[in-house]
C-alpha cells in the first residue's frame, strides 16, 4: 500500500481489512467506512484505463 | 583496479586447472566502450578474456539461477548480496559456488559520460580516478568519482558479504550517506504531483523488459507480464499497463532488492526504474530493519511471520 500511495494513489482509496466470517458488525462498519471515504475522495481519475482506441 | 584484473585471471586459471570448478563467470570487454559483458570461461587457456574495470555494473548473480555445475563467480558487494538471496531462495547451492569477491569502488554510469561528449565515444581508459575518454578523435579527462552510477554513490556495502577469496584488500565503506533523499523528496509531494512524477518518469518506457531481464531476482520461468492465461496485465503501450508492470515488478523485489542498479543500467531509455524499488527498500528497512542479502542465517521478513510485524495498514 505504501508504494501505491507513493506513486500517487490518494490515501484512503486503497484499503485493507481482515474480517472473519463471524464478524458481521465489523463487515458493515468497514463497508460504510470505505464507501464514505472513497466518496469523499471523488471519482478515480488517475489509475484508470481508458477504453482502447481503435484506429 | 588493474591489480584486481590480474588476480581474477590468476584465480580463474588456478581453479579451472585444478578442476575445482567447471566454469568461471566474469566479465570480458564488450563490443562498445563502457559495455563490459558477462562471459563464461570453461578452459584455462581462455582466462585472458577476463577483465575488471569500472564498467562491470551488470549483476552476475543473474547467471547462476538453477545451475548445477560447480561455478566460480566474480562478485562485487551487490552481486554477493544477490548470491546470498539466490542461496536462501534455493536458486543455487552454496557448495556449488566458489565466490571470487571483488571489493568495489563503484561503477561508471555510461550515460553520464556520454552526456558530456558530443558524438560517439571511441575509447575509454582509466587510471585511478581519471577516466580518459576519446570522442571523435579528441581526448577528454573526467573524474571517475563524478561519473559513478547513482546507486553506487549511495552504496554502503562495497565489500562482498560472502566470498571464498578476495582479489584485494577490503575497501573503506562509504559513511554518512543519505540513501533515501530521492524517496523522501517524492514522499513529500501531493498525490497528484506524485502521480504526474511517475507518469513523466515512465513516459519513455517501450516495455522491452530489459530492466526485468537484467535483475537477478526476476527468475520466474514465466513472468507475470508474459502470461496470457490468465493475463494479469495488458500488454500494450497504454500508460496504465506500463505503470502496472512497473509497480508489480517492484513489489516482486520487495525485501530482496540490493539496489545493484542493474535494472537502471540496462534500460535503453534511461528510465530511473530504481525509483520504485528504492521506496520499498526504505520501507523494508524502516519496518523490519532489513537489508537484502546480508546474511544466510536469517529468513527475509517477507517470508516469515512474526506476531509483532507492523500491520497498521489493515483495519
Ligand atoms: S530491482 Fe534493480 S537494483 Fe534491485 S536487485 Fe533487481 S536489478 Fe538490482
Ligand atoms: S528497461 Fe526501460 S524501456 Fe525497457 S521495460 Fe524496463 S523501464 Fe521500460
Amino acid at each position: 500500500m505504501n508504494l501505491m500511495e507513493h506513486m500517487g494513489i490518494e490515501p484512503g482509496r486503497l484499503q485493507f481489512s481482515w474480517i472473519s466470517s463471524a464478524e458481521s458488525t465489523k463487515f458493515v462498519e468497514v463497508v460504510k467506512d470505505v464507501t464514505s471515504s472513497v466518496k469523499a475522495l471523488g471519482p478515480n481519475t488517475t489509475y484508470k484505463k481508458q477504453a482502447v482506441k481503435v484506429a | 583496479m588493474s591489480g584486481y584484473q590480474d588476480k581474477i585471471k590468476e584465480t580463474a586459471k588456478r581453479l579451472l586447472k585444478e578442476g575445482s570448478v567447471e566454469m568461471v563467470i566474469g566479465f570480458r570487454k564488450g563490443t562498445l566502450p563502457m559495455m563490459n559483458e558477462p562471459c563464461f570461461i570453461r578452459r584455462p587457456e581462455d582466462v585472458h578474456q577476463l577483465v575488471w574495470d569500472s564498467n562491470c555494473g551488470i549483476n552476475l548473480a543473474n547467471y547462476l539461477t538453477d545451475r548445477k555445475e560447480k561455478i566460480a563467480i566474480v562478485a562485487k558487494g551487490c552481486d554477493s548480496r544477490n548470491i546470498v538471496t539466490h542461496i536462501i531462495e534455493n536458486k543455487i547451492k552454496r557448495e556449488k559456488l566458489h565466490i571470487i569477491g571483488v571489493p568495489c569502488q563503484g561503477m561508471v554510469d555510461k550515460r553520464k559520460v556520454a552526456a558530456l561528449c558530443a558524438g560517439d565515444i571511441e575509447n575509454v581508459t582509466e587510471d585511478g580516478d581519471v577516466l580518459t575518454v576519446t570522442c571523435q578523435g579528441a581526448e577528454k579527462k573526467l573524474s571517475r568519482k563524478e561519473m559513478l552510477q547513482e546507486n553506487c554513490t549511495l552504496c554502503i556495502h562495497r565489500n562482498p558479504v560472502l566470498f571464498d577469496e578476495l582479489v584485494g584488500e577490503p575497501v573503506a565503506e562509504q559513511t554518512g550517506i543519505d540513501r533515501f533523499a530521492e524517496v523522501r523528496r517524492i514522499e513529500a509531494m501531493e498525490s497528484q504531483e506524485k502521480w504526474q512524477y511517475f507518469e513523466d518518469l515512465l513516459a519513455p518506457c517501450v516495455r522491452c523488459y530489459a530492466c526485468r531481464n537484467a535483475c537477478p531476482l526476476c527468475y520466474c520461468p514465466t513472468c507475470f507480464v508474459d502470461e496470457s492465461k490468465p493475463q494479469w496485465v495488458g500488454k500494450s503501450q497504454n500508460p496504465i499497463d506500463i505503470r502496472t508492470f512497473h509497480f508489480l515488478r517492484a513489489y516482486h523485489c520487495a525485501g530482496r532488492c540490493t539496489d545493484c542498479g542493474a535494472c537502471e543500467r540496462a534500460c535503453p531509455m534511461g528510465i530511473k526504474v530504481r525509483q520504485f524499488t528504492s521506496k520499498l527498500n526504505k520501507d523494508v528497512l524502516e519496518m523490519f530493519g532489513w537489508e537484502a542479502g546480508m546474511t544466510l542465517e536469517q529468513r527475509p521478513p517477507l517470508d516469515t511471520y512474526k506476531p509483532n510485524d507492523p500491520n497498521d495498514f489493515i483495519k
